[in-house]
């Protein structure tokens, strides 16, 4: 009998093609998406006069680059913004790859997109040039981001050297409270762990709190794994999986669907799979998580205070924190509550799709921002879905923009930025210094939260906005 | 890609944990190409002000730090965006390695596709370098790939795991590619077996 093996393990084990003596080990990949950032790993093949291996399991959609405003590719101002675009979807034309491009109304943030065509399945190695392709895991695979070299590398073999990841499991217990959402747990997963608290695992979220999230809970929560300094998150596939997946124009159709799906039952860890660490949070402990400093970690409830660097452990966390703090303009001890908002971004890979937005709508119905605030879905199909259910109504009813599908002020390359000193509440996955635009700060929420920020002007509890007068 | 073999040279220490690639290289650059050059971008924000002068108090602005080819970071370096760019301005600014605790996972990859070592040291020793550095700045720290050896200004050796594949590479400045291709027959064979299994993809 075979000994007890994670979900990690079985998929690194079905996707072996070379197993060196040392452990690098050659990965099979199953999907290899790519977007107007990979343009250096095009380049890496055009020098070495490669062609792309495996164009059928690669797709390429802009998204880091494109405008929100208007998805005419003519009203790109600046040239080299433009020229990205155009250059992803040339190469890819050019290779034979599905493209999703920016005229298409599929088209929208790679990981919206992957999931919501049934192109993330079970059981898959699936890799992207970027950090956030922990996000597919949600769907029970071995998902991660990857540089340029590796990306030209994929393009090249439709494989990749790897060692593995050691495995880690976080349990969630419980039922989570009124007006917390997938976002909160994750925060609060990170605030426990450290944002280098996963490094060099792949974590697998279990417990029933997951198992009640639906599929876009799971992947918020999966898509900021690597803010916890993992490579990847996994949920095993359930009946919510199959759910959500059957019917998505990638997946996979009659007879292929049965074998399919009994296959995919047989993706989980086993009852006595060992785990190298494993943490427990209880979901009744949970509040609506803000973060107040310049790393996903400095996260804490919104009931909470800002910190006080004096009662840091050490003194390079003294350090970094007064850092922080100066950074972000905030007094030690003053109420999270208390802090104003210039500005509120609901959107991104994170927190772009339908869930998020209804989630947010329901906060805004009937109220009206007090500050400026965008909406930006993740991708056209989302945009069409919030549109059906007059969820954009809502938006602009409470003065909210209502952009096109991109990643946008999440990382704001496409010219959709936070201005210097500015303050933002933003449902995307980074506070860093400077991550929205120089001199920017950023408070990272829910979009219920974001929602509840851009009505009170201030960050606010947003369950005191869930009963109404 | 170039080699790398030993290294004996000025050490600079940035010691902020979680320094992420943000800091590195800021997403406003990343549209350039390659061979545009990176090293007049590194840690661009924090190197100079919004004018484009150098800002003095800044490590590698500082005349004895200004020709360093060795980093001593803390821990966690390189987290967030998998901008192999990051790499690249490091590289270019002429580092050819860098010494930490920890790094994040995906820019510990990039940094061998491109020749840049990272070594991981014991944290305290990491902190003594640091020390060492901003108490005698200029001094040098000379790391051996072939040994796994990282010398300090003190004397002191310390010797540092690194995946014998990682290391093979790095020392010839193979190209992952041109390796993997000569398993050209090995994948071919492993997708048709496998095509065949999960006939759905």
């Amino acid at each position: 009998m075979a000994a007890a093996a994670t979900l990690l393990d079985k998929i690194w084990s079905s996707h072996a093609i070379l197993v060196r003596p040392d452990g690098a080990t050659l990965l099979h990949i199953d999907r290899h998406f790519v977007h107007d950032g990979s343009g250096n790993a095009f380049r890496v093949l055009k020098e070495k006069g490669l062609a792309v291996r495996r164009p059928d399991r690669t797709f390429a959609t802009p998204d880091h680059y494109v405008p929100t405003l208007s998805h005419d590719l003519a009203s790109i101002d600046e040239p080299y913004r433009r020229g990205v675009v155009e250059d992803l979807e040339a190469n890819a034309t050019a290779a034979g790859m599905t493209l999703f491009g920016l005229s298409d109304r599929r088209q929208g943030i790679v990981h919206v997109v992957g999931p919501e065509q049934g192109l993330s399945q079970p059981g898959m190695i699936m890799v992207c040039g970027d950090s956030h392709t922990a996000t597919h895991g949600a769907l029970g695979a071995l998902a991660f981001g990857v540089g340029a070299s590796e990306v030209g590398h994929v393009l090249a073999t439709q494989a990749l050297w790897q060692s593995k990841p050691k495995n880690m499991r976080i349990v969630v217990d419980g039922t989570l409270g009124p007006g917390v959402h997938a976002k909160d747990v994750i925060l609060a997963i990170i605030a426990r762990i450290g944002t280098a608290g996963g490094a060099g695992h792949v974590i697998e979220y279990a417990g029933s709190t997951i198992r009640a999230l639906g599929i876009e809970g799971r992947l918020t929560i999966c898509n900021m794994s690597i803010e916890a300094g993992a490579r990847a998150g996994m949920v095993a596939p359930d009946d919510t999986t199959f759910a959500y997946l059957h019917g998505r124009p990638y997946a996979p159709k009659g007879a292929d669907w049965d074998k399919a799906h009994a296959y995919w039952g047989s993706l989980r860890s086993d009852a006595d799979a060992q785990f190298d660490r494993e943490v427990r949070l209880d979901a009744a402990g949970i509040a609506p998580m803000v973060t107040w400093g310049t790393s996903p970690e400095a996260a804490a409830p919104i009931t909470g205070r800002v910190p006080d660097p004096a009662s840091a452990p050490d003194a390079a966390r003294r350090d970094a924190m007064e850092r922080a703090l100066a950074y972000m303009g905030l007094r030690p001890g003053m109420p999270l509550v208390d802090i104003a908002i210039d500005r509120v971004f609901i959107g991104s890979c994170t927190n772009g799709r339908i869930e998020d937005l209804r989630a947010a709508a329901k906060v805004l119905d009937g109220r009206r921002a007090v500050i400026p605030a965008m909406a930006v879905p993740g991708s056209g199909l989302v945009k069409a879905q919030a549109e059906a259910e007059g969820l954009d109504a809502i938006f602009k009813r409470a003065g909210f923009e209502w952009r096109q599908a991109g990643c946008s002020m999440c990382v704001g390359m496409n010219g959709d930025l936070v201005a210097p000193g500015e303050r933002c509440a933003s449902t995307s996955n980074r506070n860093f210094v400077g991550r929205q635009g120089k001199g920017a700060r950023t408070h990272l929420v829910s979009p219920a939260m974001a929602a509840a920020a851009a009505i009170a002007g201030k960050l606010t509890d947003v369950r005191q906005f869930l009963t109404r007068p | 890609m170039e080699p790398f073999a030993r290294l004996d040279a000025i050490a600079a220490p940035i010691g902020v944990p979680n320094f992420d690639t943000d800091q590195i290289i800021p997403a406003r650059f990343l549209w350039r190409k390659r061979r545009d050059g990176w090293g007049h971008l590194l840690f661009h924000d924090l190197r100079f002000d919004d004018a484009g002068a150098p800002k003095p108090e800044f490590v590698l602005n500082r005349a004895a730090y200004r020709d360093a080819r060795i980093l001593v970071a803390d821990r966690n370096f390189g987290c967030g965006s998998s901008r192999e760019h990051a790499v690249w301005a490091l590289y270019d600014y002429g580092i050819r390695a860098v010494l930490a605790p920890s790094f994040a996972d995906i820019f510990f990859n990039n940094s061998f596709q491109n020749g840049l070592l990272p070594v991981v040291l014991p944290a305290e020793r990491v902190a003594a370098l640091r020390a060492m550095l901003e108490q005698s700045p200029g001094s040098h720290v000379a790391v051996d790939l072939e040994a796994q050896t990282a010398s300090g200004p003190d004397g002191a050796v310390d010797r540092f795991e690194i995946d014998p594949f990682r290391k093979e590479c790095l020392l010839a400045g193979t190209d992952d590619i041109s390796f993997t291709l000569g398993h050209r027959e090995r994948i071919a064979a492993f997708e048709k077996a496998y095509e065949a299994k999960v006939r759905w993809l």
